[in-house]
């Protein structure tokens, strides 16, 4: 009786991309009730969750794979610089002004006569501290806001959402050059806080409305009604269905903390000169680049391929996370 | 008619008045929506209790209530005799144990992201005291088991199984508790009717096997027929009759049933052409704006002034008192009757397609 009733259930079930796989499994094991997973998976007596079978798919994911190798390069070259790029980023020759590449630089030199092999190594370290922190930040800060607001709802939500409002309002390069301006210290920090403050209402907003679109399903019902508390439904249920969006948006924004930070940079209220950092060295030589293009490309190439291959990697780890992809 | 065991669960005088307010700073309410207006049961331990009503007459806030998800306006739930109507924290936790619900859309009530495995064990997490950390994973695959599933599809997840398998997990999650109380609203509404039956037998199976009460929630008639032993109907947040399945369905005394039962679908051409359909005027009256007296009588056909005076009590209609018989249950109005004909066969002297009338022939509304 039990098999036969699984026999039907497995005819119909057609509905994945497995279908037919799932037919012929369900069937077997109908037929036959041994043990031994089903599509010749791994032992089924062991438990499995989402963050492990995401784990074993982003291992396989060349996509993954890359990004992460390309991060671990900008991560190991920000930590010790000085193993691939001789030679320090601050000393110039302004005799080798805008020269092409020649020995021990083989990107050339920029308009100060400085390296631009080395400034763009060095300059690594500032940009990505820059755009990983500030991402970390607004992403941390927002989604958990936002996630509140959208969960509790109420006055917290309304409090909140008129609290994005007002901060949406503040145009960010004006903000930059009042608030950065009476900061004296020469380091990422206050720039890094800068973003974080003007950038979490817009992964707030997001995460708010994935929250409440997310809030509703039957699903979070039922852990209520089994008595889950507030935490439990909120991490378990709603934030892996819900986070989706906010990867999405918080490795494109990125990109933009890197290059905000170059803006505020040239308008002087960001890092100033003896810092090295891609955005200084790009806003540096955009005045000369029919002159020394290259003096532009490498630096904003760096940024470029750092910008991608952290997009690709909120792009695996979003893909992971969905089980129907798999 | 009397419930025959012990009352697990008994309800009195439920009421949920949802506000509508107006205004952003200054909140004014202007009503409410009476989604459920007074509502009156028991259910026995063992039994189903069969919730009928149309979309909107506040069978599933019904449900919602009962498994403490919406907070009754008035009211009382109590459980094993107990009142555990406002009830919160540790004690509630407690209580959510014997009390569990079935959802309607298996497509909705599984975490797309989790496991089988991890949505049918989640109640042993959130209630560790009920099963050892170390018997947890071997309970699950028996729940998967007795439910019909596949105990070695523990690892996968919900989208790689059809919609009946779906609520059979689902079923799965609610049984892990050993609850007491099933509410189930609409557990097969929303699959095929080929897989409806299994799903429907499976709940009866498991309730001989947990010894479980059922409130089952539908609005197919024939569903709650096959699985309840009484049945309530109810319309407008209120039940206006209730019994037993027999005197429900083949002795309904109450107008409202009676011109629910006539739409039922019959499934031979012939019975069709000359059963009587009792077509009601107008729509279902706004919850926000109820009538006086009897919320039926703005469609029924036997309405009187009495009516719109008095609210009819749900109880035995005095003029049926007298004689015992199918016909004497609870019903919620005041010319309470049973119908006067015998439906099927006898009417063949109205041929419907002749009498010209837009509303009896052809293939017709329903």
């Amino acid at each position: 009786m039990p098999e036969q009733r699984r026999e039907q259930d497995g005819a119909i079930a057609g509905t994945g991309m497995g279908g037919a796989m799932d037919l012929a499994a369900s069937e077997a094991t109908a037929l036959e009730r041994t043990g031994g997973g089903p599509e010749g998976g791994p032992d089924p007596g062991r438990p499995r969750s989402l963050w492990s079978d995401a784990w074993r798919d982003l291992r396989r994911d060349p996509v993954f794979l890359v990004s992460a190798l390309v991060i671990l390069f900008l991560v190991l070259i920000s930590l010790w610089p000085s193993v691939i790029a001789p030679g320090s980023p601050l000393s110039c020759d302004l005799a080798k002004a805008q020269d092409g590449p020649g020995p021990g630089a083989p990107f050339g030199y920029d308009g100060q006569g400085c390296n631009v092999y080395t400034r763009t190594v060095y300059g690594a370290r500032t940009s990505v501290t820059v755009g990983v922190c500030a991402t970390l930040g607004v992403a941390l800060l927002g989604s958990v806001l936002g996630a509140l607001a959208g969960f509790f709802g109420g006055v917290w939500d309304s409090v909140l959402s008129r609290g994005t409002d007002i901060f949406f309002a503040i145009p960010v390069v004006l903000g930059g050059l009042v608030l950065l301006s009476v900061v004296s210290s020469n380091t990422v920090w206050p720039v890094i806080g800068f973003m974080v403050l003007l950038g979490w209402p817009q992964v707030s907003r997001i995460a708010r409305g994935s929250v409440i679109t997310v809030r509703q399903n039957d699903y979070v019902q039922a852990a209520r009604a089994l008595g889950a508390s507030h935490s439990r439904i909120l991490l378990r249920h709603i934030a892996p269905n819900a986070v989706a969006p906010v990867i999405v948006v918080a490795t494109i924004a990125l990109g933009t903390y890197i290059a905000l930070e170059a803006t505020l940079s040239y308008l002087g209220v960001g890092l100033k000169p003896p810092s090295v950092s891609w955005g200084i060295d790009i806003s540096a030589a955009s005045p000369y680049v029919r002159n020394a293009p290259h003096a532009l490309l490498w630096p904003a190439g760096a940024l470029a391929v750092t910008v991608l291959a952290f997009i690709m990697l909120g792009d695996a780890v979003r893909d992971a996370l969905d089980p129907k992809l798999r | 008619m009397a419930v025959t065991t012990e009352p697990v669960l008994e309800v009195g005088g439920l009421v949920k008045h949802y506000p509508l307010t107006r205004g952003i700073v200054l909140r004014k309410q202007i009503g409410a929506v009476k989604a459920v207006d007074g509502v009156d049961f028991t259910l026995g331990r063992g039994e189903t209790l069969g919730i009928v009503g149309e979309s909107g007459c506040g069978k599933s806030t019904v449900a919602k209530m009962l498994c403490h998800l919406e907070r009754p306006t008035a009211g009382s739930i109590r459980f094993k005799g107990e009142d555990i109507t406002g009830l919160s924290g540790r004690a509630l936790k407690a209580v959510r144990r014997n009390i569990q619900m079935v959802f309607q859309d298996p497509y909705t009530s599984l975490n797309p992201r989790m496991t089988v495995g991890d949505i049918v064990g989640e109640p042993y997490e959130i209630h560790p005291e009920a099963a050892p950390r170390g018997d947890r994973r071997r309970r699950v695959r028996e729940l998967l088991d007795v439910v019909g599933l596949n105990p070695e599809h523990i690892n996968r997840y919900p989208h790689q199984f059809s919609g009946g398998q779906r609520q059979r997990i689902g079923i799965a999650r609610g049984l892990a508790l050993r609850p007491e109380v099933i509410v189930a609203d609409e557990p097969v509404s929303a699959l095929d009717v080929s897989v409806q039956a299994q799903v429907i037998n499976l709940m009866a199976r498991l309730q001989s096997e947990f010894d479980l009460s059922y409130l089952f929630i539908a609005h197919d008639l024939s569903i709650v027929r096959h699985i309840s032993d009484r049945v309530g109907v109810m319309y407008l947040g209120r039940i206006v009759e209730t019994g037993t399945d027999t005197e429900i369905y083949d002795h309904p005394t109450h107008p409202y049933t009676q011109a629910l039962l006539s739409a039922v679908p019959v499934p031979d051409p012939e019975a069709r052409e000359v059963r009587e359909r009792i077509i009601l005027s107008g729509d279902v009256p706004s919850p926000t704006d109820v009538p006086s007296g009897c919320r039926f009588r703005t469609r029924c056909w036997k309405a009187r002034e009495r009516c719109a005076r008095e609210v009819p009590a749900l109880a035995v209609p005095a003029v049926l008192r007298e004689a015992p018989g199918p016909a004497a249950h609870d019903s919620a109005c005041h010319f309470a009757e049973p119908l006067p004909v015998s439906r099927p066969p006898t009417a063949r002297a109205v041929p419907p397609a002749e009498t010209g009338e837009p509303a009896g022939n052809g293939s017709g509304p329903g």
